[in-house]
C-alpha cells in the first residue's frame, strides 16, 4: 500500500504532466486552425498571380511568392558547396583536433546568433561594405551565413555513416584521397545533403529580421536576369509589412496561411525522407 | 612530388578554406560588431549609454540611455522562461517516459510544427488575438504589452525546451530506472527522482536555449510589444534590445544609427554568455 502522500504525490505529477501536454497540444490545433481559418478565404488566383496596385488599391503578392523562390534557390546555391565542403574537411582531412573543435565552436555559435544580427552585419558587409546595395543577393548572402551550419551538421552526421571500410576498400584498390571522396564519400552524403536543404529552406521561408535590412521589402515585379540586384519582400516580409505598417489583415492572414501551408508540406517531408533514408540504410 | 601530389595538396587546402569559412564568417560579424558598435559608446559615455533611463534618439536633444531595453529584454526573457519551461519541462517527460508511441508521435510532429512556424506568423496572431483579449480582460487602453510579448516568447521557446529535454531525458541509462522500481518505487516517483535528476545538464541546456532564443527573437516581439521605449512594467508598452535595434534602423543616421549599432553589441555581449553556458552545460551533459 502507497501512504497517502505518496498517493498525492504521483496524483499531482500525472496531472501537471497531462494538463502541460494537452496545453501544448492545444496550442498547436488552434493556432494552425486559426491561421486557416482566417486565411484561406482570402487567397485568390487573383492575390497569387498579380502585383500590388495603387491605381485600383488592389494588392497581389506574385512578387512576394518568386522573391522568396529566388532567395531560397540563391541561398542553396551558395551554401551548399560551402556546407558540404567544411562538412568533408572536418571528416575526412582534418586531424588537427584543434582545428575541428575551433571550426566546430564557430558553427555552434553562428547557430545561436539571432537574426537580428545577421540583419545588421549584412547591411553592414553586403549591401554597404561590398556594394550590393539593397538587393536580393545581399539577403540571400546573409541568409548563406545562418544556413551554413545546418549544412554543415547534416552533411557531417550522413558523412559519418558512410562505413570506414568502403574507404579503406577505395585506397587499397589504390584510389587517391579525392577520387576516394568524389566516388565513395559524395554519394553517400546526399541524405544529409537533402534533409540539410529541407531545413534550410524551412529557415530561410520563416525568416524576416535578416531580410528587412537587406533585402528590403518592395513589391516590385523584376525578369530573372536582375531580380538577384533588386530589392524584393519574401513571403514573410510582406506579411509583417501589410500587418504592421498598412494593416491589410486580409492579405496578412492569406500569407499566414500560405506559410503555414509550407511549414506542414516542409516538415512533413523532413520526416518522410529521414524515414526514407532510415529504411534504406537497414538495407 | 608527382603531379597527382600537387592535385591532392590543392584539393587539400580548397576543404581546408571551406572549413574554415565558419570561422572567417565568426570573425566577420564579431569585428562588425565592435569595430560599427564603439564609437557610439565613445561619444555618448559608457555610463550614461547603460545606465541612462531615457531613450529620446529623435528629440531636438537626444539622449541615448539603453536600460530600458536590456531591462524589458531580460525582464521578457525571464517571463518567457517562468512560463513557458514548466509547461515544457512537463510535456517533456510526459512523452519521453509515459505516453503511447502513437500520442508521441503525433506530438513530436507538432513540436516540430512550432518550432517551424515563421515567427511573423506569431506575431500577427499575437496582434489579432492576445492583444485586443488583453486589453478587455485586464481593462487597460491598449494592450500592446511586456506582457503579450512574454506569452508569445514563451509560446516560441517551447519546441526548443520539449525537444531537447526529452533528448536529455531518453538518454538516461535503463539501469537507473530499473533499479529504482526494483526498490518500490512508482514509476511516476522514478521519473521525478531518477530520471529528471539524471538528465538535468540536459534540461539546464534546454532552459538556456530558451533563454537565448527568447533574447533574440525580434519580429514576433516588435508586433505585440508597442514599441514604445519605457521603463518595463508589465502591461506598459515596451522595447526589447532586438526591437530597439529593428524599429529606428531603416531611418536613422549619424550618432542615432551608431547607438542602434551599440545596441546590437550590447545584444552580441549577452548572446555570447548566454552560448558559453549552453556549451558549458552540454559538455557537462556528454560526459
Amino acid at each position: 500500500m502507497l501512504s497517502k502522500k505518496r498517493k498525492s504525490y504521483i496524483l499531482a505529477m500525472k496531472s501537471v504532466m497531462l494538463i502541460s501536454t494537452a496545453l501544448t497540444a492545444a496550442l498547436v490545433v488552434f493556432l494552425v486552425a486559426f491561421v486557416f481559418i482566417k486565411g484561406i478565404p482570402h487567397i485568390s488566383w487573383e492575390l497569387l498571380s498579380t502585383k500590388p496596385s495603387y491605381i485600383d488599391g488592389k494588392i497581389g503578392i506574385l512578387p512576394d511568392i518568386l522573391s522568396t523562390v529566388y532567395i531560397v534557390i540563391a541561398t542553396l546555391l551558395f551554401v551548399l558547396p560551402l556546407g558540404v565542403g567544411a562538412a568533408i574537411y572536418l571528416t575526412e582531412y582534418a586531424k588537427n583536433k584543434k582545428i575541428v573543435g575551433i571550426i566546430e565552436y564557430a558553427a555552434e555559435t553562428l547557430s545561436g546568433i539571432p537574426s537580428i544580427i545577421y540583419g545588421l552585419v549584412g547591411m553592414l558587409f553586403f549591401c554597404q561594405f561590398l556594394g550590393f546595395k539593397t538587393s536580393l543577393l545581399a539577403g540571400a548572402l546573409t541568409l548563406v551565413i545562418m544556413n551554413l551550419p545546418t549544412i554543415m551538421r547534416t552533411t557531417q552526421e550522413s558523412l559519418k555513416t558512410v562505413p570506414q571500410s568502403y574507404r579503406d576498400g577505395a585506397f587499397g584498390l589504390g584510389a587517391g584521397k579525392w577520387r576516394v571522396i568524389r566516388t565513395v564519400v559524395l554519394p553517400g552524403c546526399v541524405d544529409g545533403v537533402i534533409t540539410g536543404c529541407i531545413l534550410s529552406v524551412g529557415r530561410i521561408l520563416g525568416e524576416s529580421a535578416a531580410l528587412l535590412f537587406t533585402a528590403g521589402f518592395a513589391h516590385s515585379l523584376y525578369g530573372i536576369l536582375s531580380c538577384l540586384v533588386n530589392p524584393g519582400a519574401t513571403l514573410t516580409v510582406a506579411l509583417y509589412v501589410y500587418a504592421k505598417e498598412n494593416g491589410e489583415f486580409e492579405v496578412a492572414f492569406a500569407i499566414a496561411a500560405i506559410l503555414m501551408a509550407l511549414t506542414l508540406l516542409i516538415n512533413l517531408s523532413a520526416t518522410l525522407v529521414g524515414k526514407y533514408f532510415a529504411k534504406k540504410r537497414e538495407l | 612530388m608527382t603531379k597527382n601530389k600537387i592535385i591532392e595538396s590543392v584539393i587539400h587546402g580548397v576543404f581546408l578554406i571551406l572549413g574554415l569559412v565558419t570561422v572567417g564568417c565568426v570573425f566577420l560579424i564579431t569585428i562588425y560588431l565592435v569595430i560599427s558598435g564603439i564609437p557610439a559608446i565613445k561619444e555618448i559615455g559608457l555610463i550614461d549609454f547603460i545606465f541612462g533611463t531615457e531613450w529620446a534618439s529623435t528629440a531636438a536633444e537626444p539622449r541615448y540611455g539603453i536600460l530600458p531595453f536590456i531591462l524589458t529584454s531580460i525582464y521578457g526573457t525571464a517571463g518567457a522562461i517562468v512560463i513557458g519551461v514548466p509547461i515544457g519541462f512537463f510535456t517533456a517527460v510526459y512523452l519521453s517516459k509515459i505516453a503511447k508511441p502513437k500520442i508521441k508521435s503525433f506530438m513530436e510532429s507538432a513540436v516540430s510544427l512550432l518550432a517551424g512556424i515563421p515567427s511573423v506568423v506569431y506575431g500577427l496572431v499575437g496582434m489579432l488575438v492576445l492583444v485586443p483579449g488583453i486589453r478587455k480582460l485586464f481593462n487597460i487602453p491598449d494592450g500592446a504589452s511586456l506582457f503579450a510579448a512574454i506569452i508569445v516568447l514563451a509560446i516560441m521557446i517551447l519546441p526548443s525546451i520539449i525537444k531537447v529535454s526529452m533528448t536529455a531525458l531518453e538518454a538516461v541509462p535503463k539501469e537507473y530506472e530499473d533499479a529504482s522500481l526494483a526498490l518500490g518505487a512508482t514509476p511516476v516517483e522514478t521519473y521525478f527522482r531518477v530520471s529528471v535528476p539524471a538528465a538535468k545538464s540536459g534540461i539546464a541546456a534546454a532552459v538556456v536555449l530558451g533563454v537565448g532564443r527568447a533574447i533574440g527573437e525580434a519580429m514576433a516581439v516588435m508586433m505585440v510589444s508597442g514599441n514604445v521605449p519605457n521603463m518595463p512594467s508589465l502591461f506598459q508598452s515596451v522595447r526589447f534590445l532586438t526591437t530597439a535595434v529593428a524599429s529606428e534602423m531603416s531611418y536613422s543616421s549619424g550618432l542615432q544609427q551608431q547607438a542602434l549599432f551599440s545596441i546590437a553589441l550590447v545584444l552580441f555581449l549577452f548572446i555570447m554568455l548566454i552560448n558559453a553556458t549552453l556549451n558549458f552545460f552540454l559538455k557537462k551533459e556528454r560526459d
